[in-house]
């Protein structure tokens, strides 16, 4: 599982059945200090976030059982908000630094 | 599997049912010798770590699963050990044997 | 899952016995900024995709979790058939652009 901040949002009408009504976003996944670590991604929401939002999510196969229907090809899930992380002196809140 | 330092906390207020009650941890993933191998990971709590240990994590989701006693919670990530010492090509690298001398200090070693 | 453009297909006659009739797919990776990276890959088709459309796709043992895919030795599989996608707000494909 990974911190990540959610960037976007992606719409695709014509899914692999199982999938209609979840929503898929482009994710971050973010490193111990904040900063971006790796590719980006889309990931499957299984909770109701949306751009802006600090989050954890699980890649693999373990993304696909967040989803309503599990037997669904999906190998990234958003799986829960974060709305602080407390790392050392660091702190991240869920909102994104402004300014 | 692999080894961490517990380096943080993370709430979550809002998640998936399975995680509620479970304690999230801000993992630096470690190769042996004790070196950050610059990765970042969460990790579900199972064994009351916090943060300055040196974990044992698992990261494979069927173990996971068991684990936490559920076959279908959405699960990878799980802290399963609070590690005493690491003997690394017949050193010892961490722990109250460490001998943070030659070839190179391990970062972040520290006896206890 | 990572989005990429379909650019071609892939025709072996030969092949192991349990991904004969699957439409093999090459789709060449863009990155969130809908800009082509070079990374290639060879993906199942589930949803009927095409040359030249926007894509996302599964990889690892999520890529087996289809009517198309179960229990056959495939890694990568095309799950939607891309709309358009924003980030920060901005919008960065549109798949219906007027010309």
């Amino acid at each position: 599982m990974y911190l990540a901040r959610v960037t976007g949002r992606l719409v695709a009408s014509h899914k692999y059945k199982g999938l209609e009504g979840v929503a898929l976003q482009w994710i971050q996944p973010l490193d111990e200090r904040g900063e971006p670590q790796g590719q980006a991604l889309v990931a499957a929401a299984a909770i109701s976030s949306g751009p802006g939002d600090l989050v954890h999510f699980v890649d693999g196969r373990e993304g696909a059982l967040a989803c309503p229907v599990t037997f669904v090809p999906v190998d990234a899930a958003i799986i829960g908000f974060v709305e602080q992380a407390a790392i050392g002196d660091t702190l991240l809140d869920r909102e994104p630094k402004r300014g | 599997m692999f080894l961490a330092d517990v380096i943080g906390t993370v709430v979550s207020p809002v998640q998936i049912p399975i995680l509620d009650g479970k304690k999230l941890l801000v993992l630096r993933v470690l190769f042996p010798d004790g070196r950050p191998s610059g990765k970042t990971r969460i990790g579900i709590d199972s064994v009351q770590a916090g943060v300055g240990d040196r974990v044992l994590v698992l990261d494979e989701g069927n173990g996971g699963r068991q684990i936490l006693g559920d076959p279908k919670g959405a699960v990878k990530t799980i802290v399963v050990g609070v590690v005493d010492s690491i003997e690394l090509h017949g050193r010892f690298t961490y722990g109250v044997n460490a001998q943070p001398t030659s070839p190179a200090p391990a970062k972040g070693a520290k006896s206890r | 899952m990572l989005i990429g453009k379909v650019v071609g297909s892939v025709v072996a006659t030969r092949k192991d016995e349990k991904i004969e009739g699957r439409k093999l797919l090459v789709v060449q990776v863009h990155n969130h900024r809908n800009q082509p990276v070079d990374q290639y890959i060879v993906a199942v088709d589930s949803v009927q995709a095409g040359s030249g459309d926007m894509v996302l796709f599964a990889t690892g043992s999520s890529a087996r979790q289809t009517e198309t895919t179960e229990g056959r030795p495939v890694d990568a599989v095309i799950m939607a058939i891309v709309d358009s996608w924003d980030l920060g707000g901005a919008n960065v494909y549109e798949k219906w652009q007027r010309a």
